[in-house]
């Protein structure tokens, strides 16, 4: 669908709704690996340090238990030019030994969600103006000072890309996410497929 | 059995068949070290923690069994981490044991602590932190496991110092399980089966093989293949000695400094078998006009080394050791005669290798590097092994030895290690006494590890020490002459050091050449002499190491003279 419109144009889109991220005008695509690794001292290590020694261009990456306690789940949003990069990314963590399954699950169907928090200035004059907005984007309330409103959205990445931008009208004082993780669709968990 | 984790540890090594062992003593290790003692296990005390790194490499690589070093916390596993490297970019199989500060000190900026783990993280294939003396079992039999199979490497074992001194009640497991660790042996022979096709399609097919080739053991196939065929061949610099270098076709090593009928057969050939090798940046020259005329084929068993630097037609993954049979007796049992199918294609790469063999100009009474390495090779047969260390001297060696066996030239490819030539020869000698090792290294490159002269006179290792001494960082020089207007900025070595003083005062006999005439009577005595021995062979400052691929230039396109 891309090759119709021009290169600024997509960029112009892209950009606005981060649809990829925008390297010196070369378009990277997004992919989300769910990662299951054991649960071992020193993982995390093995698989940042992989990342950075490879140079890989990394969005996003979160970490936590799972269904099984020697098993623990990475979710990592990598940012490619080109299927052979993205190869290079599965392969090399691949390699790793305490890495047992690597799936993309954005070329399988799933359900992707981030959480966000935000922490934004919210006096007499603005107050009502953010509520509005945390409605629209069917976002949570979860601190109120008498200057201050605490925000809580879960979803896709780019509805918190959104909201994010939006709110960008207002004094955001902090902004805290966890980085997207995923599921697939439909029965197959990832260590089965 | 009820011991503590120090014994435990050394139990471990008689397990896995260790033989012998390279380190050095400290602090947080003398537990282990008295265990060493009581037990009487050999172990070789170098003078310097890179020393035995290297040593335990080189004698990985002359046998292809796990070499094994021990050093201290701190400066000690610090001293290893070149030496890891080193082993981790030719993918050899090492077991690094370092102590750490106790549990309980971790982390507190402790007298010699340094975050071993970390630091090795990238450098090695595995790396564990013990801190509980429970795991040293296992984690032992994953080791030895993960260094040696699939695509071999270093593993690093960092120890708690409190887990020597612990009890264990000890068994050593006989299996090894691990999830994320599947060897992969057997691919899938349909992808052999679209190879011999795209043989039988070809005019022009090339086979080049790497240090793979050495490492899964495969060499007699390749000899077998290339008869089958009777097509040229060529291979890295870390393939030398798998396919005789007397065999018809072979074009040398390809590459930077790779003959010139190698390099202009993978730019010209119309089918490239890439076997067991990585596509180094000085195996390809601009990689994106690498073999631009041929189908590339790539024989591999590491996934992650696919259309990593050149991007391949097709590929077979798998162990060699699986590959390669099937591939041979497919092509055996072919009707088709490729011999005289491919007969003009050798005939014609064997007439353009003629064209610029590597050589050198006598001129005067001075010796020339090609001249020396060319007499060592005339004096040396398939049981002896050379060891190199880095830079011009090291290309010579690769250029005009003629090596016959794998294992039979080692050297350091993938990082290039200068001051690995010493004590890799001596792990080489200490893993095959039966041979004969002789050094090839340069007065730069001997300094960076000299002192380990004296431990080869310690311990009676016969080496057989030859100095390419130019009085210059040679490889240096030539980049600076050729790329920098001649500035010899800070590479000439003003040539007051006396190899010959340096040697006797280590404790090992010193001789220098300076003539052709000398070289021509003294070299041989000295090369079959007993015991070791430093000849220092004085040769010209100015020599290029030739041809040459300058960086960014595609491969036909050599610098020649």
């Amino acid at each position: 669908m891309i090759k119709w419109f021009s290169h600024e144009f997509v960029l112009k889109i892209a950009n606005q709704y981060k649809f990829f991220s925008c390297k010196e005008g070369i378009i990277l695509q997004k992919y989300i690996l769910a990662v299951l690794v054991d649960n071992k001292p020193g993982v995390l290590t093995h698989v940042s340090g992989l990342i950075s020694r490879r140079a890989f261009n990394i969005e996003s990456i979160s970490a936590g238990y799972t269904e099984e306690p020697s098993v623990t789940r990475i979710n990592i949003v990598v940012s490619v030019e080109t299927e052979n990069e993205l190869d290079q990314v599965v392969n090399q963590l691949s390699k790793l030994i305490d890495v047992i399954k690597i799936v993309n699950l954005s070329k399988a169907p799933s359900i992707e969600r981030e959480l966000v928090m935000i922490k934004i200035r919210a006096d007499k004059n603005s107050r009502a103006d953010i509520l509005n907005i945390v409605n629209i984007f069917r976002a949570k309330i979860v601190d109120v000072t008498s200057e201050t409103v605490v925000i809580e959205l879960t979803g896709h990445q780019r509805k918190i890309d959104a909201i994010c931008e939006v709110l960008g009208e207002y004094e955001i004082l902090e902004i805290a996410r966890t980085g997207a993780i995923a599921l697939s669709r439909g029965s197959t968990p990832v260590k089965k497929m | 059995m009820n011991m503590n984790g120090a014994q435990a540890v050394l139990e471990c090594l008689k397990s896995e068949g260790v033989d012998l062992l390279f380190g050095y003593p400290g602090g947080v290790v003398l537990r282990l070290y008295d265990e060493i003692y009581k037990m009487n296990f050999p172990h070789i005390l170098t003078g310097h923690e890179q020393g035995a790194v290297h040593a335990a490499d080189g004698y990985a690589r002359a046998t292809g069994k796990v070499g094994v070093v021990i050093a201290t916390s701190g400066p000690g596993a610090a001293n290893l981490i070149t030496g890891i490297a080193t082993a981790n970019m030719d993918s050899i199989p090492l077991v690094c044991i370092t102590g750490q500060v106790a549990s309980p000190a971790i982390g507190k900026d402790s007298f010699q602590e340094v975050d071993v783990f970390g630091i090795t993280t990238p450098i090695t294939k595995h790396n564990y932190l013990v801190k509980s003396v429970e795991d040293i079992p296992r984690i032992f039999k994953e080791a030895f496991y993960i260094a040696r199979t699939g695509r071999p490497g270093p593993v690093a074992i960092d120890i708690a110092a409190d887990v020597f001194n612990s009890q264990i009640d000890f068994e050593y497991p006989r299996t090894v399980e691990l999830r994320g660790y599947k060897v992969s042996s057997d691919g899938d022979s349909k992808e052999i089966k679209a190879v011999v096709e795209a043989i039988e399609n070809s005019k022009r097919p090339l086979i080049f093989f790497g240090g793979g080739v050495t490492s899964s053991g495969t060499s007699n196939d390749i000899r077998k293949i290339i008869e089958r065929l009777g097509i040229p061949s060529t291979c890295t610099l870390m393939g030398i000695g798998c396919v005789d270098s007397s065999t018809e076709g072979f074009l040398g090593f390809a590459g930077m400094h790779g003959s010139y009928g190698a390099n202009m057969a993978i730019q010209n050939c119309d089918l490239l078998l890439c076997i067991g090798m990585r596509f180094s940046d000085r195996v390809t020259g601009r990689v994106a006009e690498f073999a631009p005329k041929a189908k590339i084929v790539h024989f591999e068993i590491d996934p992650a080394e696919v259309n990593k630097n050149v991007v391949v037609d097709m590929k077979v993954m798998g162990d060699l050791k699986w590959s390669l049979p099937i591939l041979r007796s497919k092509l055996e049992s072919s009707g088709i005669d490729f011999q005289k199918r491919f007969s003009p294609w050798l005939k014609e790469s064997i007439e353009i290798s003629r064209v610029h063999p590597f050589s050198y100009k006598i001129e005067g009474v001075s010796i020339k590097p090609g001249a020396l390495i060319r007499k060592i090779s005339d004096l040396s047969d398939e049981n002896t092994i050379i060891a190199t260390d880095v830079g011009q001297h090291q290309m010579w060696a690769a250029q005009f030895f003629s090596a016959h066996n794998p294992r039979q030239f080692i050297t350091s490819g993938g990082l290039g290690t200068m001051g690995f030539g010493l004590p890799a020869a001596m792990g080489a000698k200490l893993a095959q006494p039966k041979k004969k090792v002789i050094l090839i290294t340069g007065d730069g490159s001997i300094m960076m590890n000299i002192q380990e002269l004296a431990t080869i006179a310690d311990h009676d290792i016969d080496l057989k020490i030859v100095v390419v001494h130019n009085f210059i960082l040679g490889m240096v020089g030539q980049w600076q002459r050729l790329f920098y207007n001649h500035h010899y900025s800070q590479s000439i070595l003003k040539g007051k050091r006396d190899f010959v003083k340096i040697a006797e005062a280590m404790g090992i006999r010193g001789i220098r050449l300076e003539t052709i005439a000398d070289l021509e009577s003294q070299l041989p005595d000295a090369l079959n002499s007993d015991g070791s021995i430093l000849i220092d062979c004085i040769v010209p400052e100015e020599e290029n190491v030739l041809p040459m691929v300058p960086g960014g230039k595609r491969l036909d396109q050599m610098v020649l003279s």
